[in-house]
């Protein structure tokens, strides 16, 4: 019995000192992104990494998404006779959510666990002592420039996306379900607004956040050894994951009242 | 000459003072209340049995891990639990080698030698690379090798550019984490070499992990042997060879009977 609380309150105390590490974490990170010296160059290779690289996977998903979701919702509004709105749905499920869900979860199991393992490599093959050695901040030099280059790549890469994803729902309307391509598309930006694609882009650049700042964090607390780098790059992209869906949720929130 | 200056003076020769540092892994108390001194420009050599502590010791010279308990005073100003400003100003004068070279694996081997430099003191390109290729080849690297990356080069190789980069902007404190392991005798004779010029000529002060005696012999002045977390011996180099304890004249010589067994270690760690 008394074990048994025990474990709980280790499990407890655990919990809340890697809560308060994460905290700490990321106000410092914040702190060290918006304070000089800047390294231009690590930025612009982050932005070719995490942007750049990860065009494919991200079009591909948002390709398949597309023609999938069109082809779901006619199926369901053909039941109540209301197939010509399957534009309208496709363009907006895509810009509000799919887009900046798919893209952000995908560039999550990319981006995230290769961020968290080339610092937990950095950490232990001692190149973080080094770099603190050699008077450069670790914060400024790989953490900064990581985040930024999330915050800034996620929605460029939503957009792409975007644009991808509806051309995929209209290849299946004009193809394979029919429509008449100019019909389709005036469906498509009849009542599309700009809030809309916003709310993507905003989702974008928090996911870009989340997702630079964990790779980040468990790569700079990596454990010790091949090991703890493994378990650094899988706990970055769960955790990202889970924070991708409920942020998501909370801006979907915010925004909708 | 007055007690106080002749102490003042004696004050000012101090380089490094650790007091009782004591540092815990979880349950294992590593380091159990370290005491050492190394004066200006001093050579001193740190041995001990392989996992008794010694990486940890400069790391926590550094801040890079920091100590739970005791003092460290660099130049006499105190370094356990100082701000941030304080640390990052004081590792300016250090130049460290980390036991597995540590070199940067996305930079050329010119930008890692040269990298406090060019970050710091906005280091031009080409001078940057002179100084690379002065600084590699007193270590008997061809100069080719500078626009290679470190995965390229052998371990040795490795290891004497994290040795160039340690001493490129010439520091006042260095210090050497095993810098001759896995090197030939002569490249190690090379290595040897430098640390004794980087004290005689330049002044510096270096600390040393060594586990070769005979390199230890060459380049130190004094020594210092970590046991159990303590330093069980220090004193002159010279001294090494009969101090009466059984544990240094065992380590010193590389016997194989004697107090220092496995058992022994696996019975510090737990402490
Ligand atoms: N981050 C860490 N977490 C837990 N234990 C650690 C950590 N770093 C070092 N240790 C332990 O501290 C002890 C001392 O390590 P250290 O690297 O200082 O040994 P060392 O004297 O340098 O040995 P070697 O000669 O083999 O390099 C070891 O038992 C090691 O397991
Ligand atoms: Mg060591």
């Amino acid at each position: 019995m008394i074990s048994f609380l025990q474990n709980i309150g280790q499990a407890a105390l655990g919990f809340f000192a890697s809560f308060g590490r994460i905290a700490l974490f990321t106000t410092n990170a914040v702190r060290w992104t918006l304070l000089p010296p800047y390294y231009l160059r690590q930025f612009l290779r982050q932005l070719l990494d995490i942007g750049f690289f990860s065009l494919p996977v991200v079009g591909l998903t948002t390709l398949f998404s597309g023609m999938v979701l069109a082809l779901q919702s006619y199926t369901g509004f053909a039941r109540f006779s209301a197939e010509d709105t399957v534009a309208t749905v496709v363009v907006l499920s895509v810009t509000r959510e799919l887009g900046p869900v798919l893209a952000g979860l995908m560039v999550a199991g990319r981006v995230g666990a290769s961020i968290a393992a080339e610092i937990g490599t950095m950490r232990v093959t001692d190149q973080i002592d080094a770099l603190d050695t050699l008077s450069t901040r670790p914060m400024q030099y790989l953490v900064a420039p990581r985040i930024l280059a999330g915050m800034i790549c996620l929605p460029f890469l939503v957009l792409v996306g975007d644009l991808i994803g509806v051309f995929g729902g209209y290849i299946v309307g004009v193809y394979r379900l029919d429509f008449n391509p100019s019909i389709y598309l005036s469906r498509t930006l009849e009542y599309l607004e700009f809030a809309d694609v916003a709310m993507g882009l905003i989702k974008a650049a928090v996911f870009g956040f989340l997702i630079a700042l964990m790779g980040c964090y468990h790569g700079y607390y990596s454990g010790r050894g091949a090991e703890g780098v493994g378990r650094a790059t899988t706990n970055a992209v769960v955790s990202s994951s889970i924070l991708i869906l409920i942020s998501n949720y909370l801006v979907t929130v915010l925004f909708f009242g | 000459m007055t007690k106080k200056a002749y102490a003042e003076i004696n004050e000012m020769q101090t380089k490094i003072e650790m007091q009782n540092v004591v540092k815990t892994f979880g349950r294992k108390n590593v380091l159990k209340g370290i005491n050492l001194s190394v004066n200006a420009k001093e050579s001193l050599a740190l041995i001990g049995t392989s996992g008794c502590g010694k990486s940890i010791t400069l790391k926590c010279l550094l801040g890079l891990i920091t100590a739970d308990d005791g003092s460290i005073k660099v130049d006499g100003k105190e370094i356990c639990g100082a701000d941030r400003k304080t640390m990052e100003g004081l590792r300016r004068s250090f130049g460290m080698t980390f036991q597995f070279g540590a070199l940067f694996d996305s930079l050329p081997i010119w930008e890692n030698v040269t990298f406090r430099l060019r970050k710091q003191q906005k280091m031009s390109r080409n001078d940057a690379r002179d100084l690379a290729v002065e600084t590699i080849t007193q270590l008997g690297l061809s100069p080719q090798v500078i626009d290679q990356y470190p995965a390229e080069l052998s371990g040795g190789m490795q290891k004497r550019v994290a040795l160039a980069r340690a001493i490129a902007d010439k520091p006042e404190i260095l210090l050497f984490d095993e810098p001759t392991s896995g090197l030939d005798p002569i490249t190690g004779g090379v290595i040897d070499r430098l640390i004794i010029d980087a004290v005689k000529r330049l002044g510096a002060t270096a600390m040393t992990i060594s586990h070769d005696m005979a390199s230890v012999r060459r380049i130190a002045d004094k020594v210092a042997m970590i046991h159990n977390g303590v330093i069980i011996w220090s004193g002159k180099v010279t001294e090494m060879d009969d101090t009466g304890i059984p544990e240094v004249n065992q380590f010193v010589h590389g016997l194989s009977e004697g107090p220092l067994t496995l058992a022994a270690k696996e019975e510090a760690w737990r402490g």
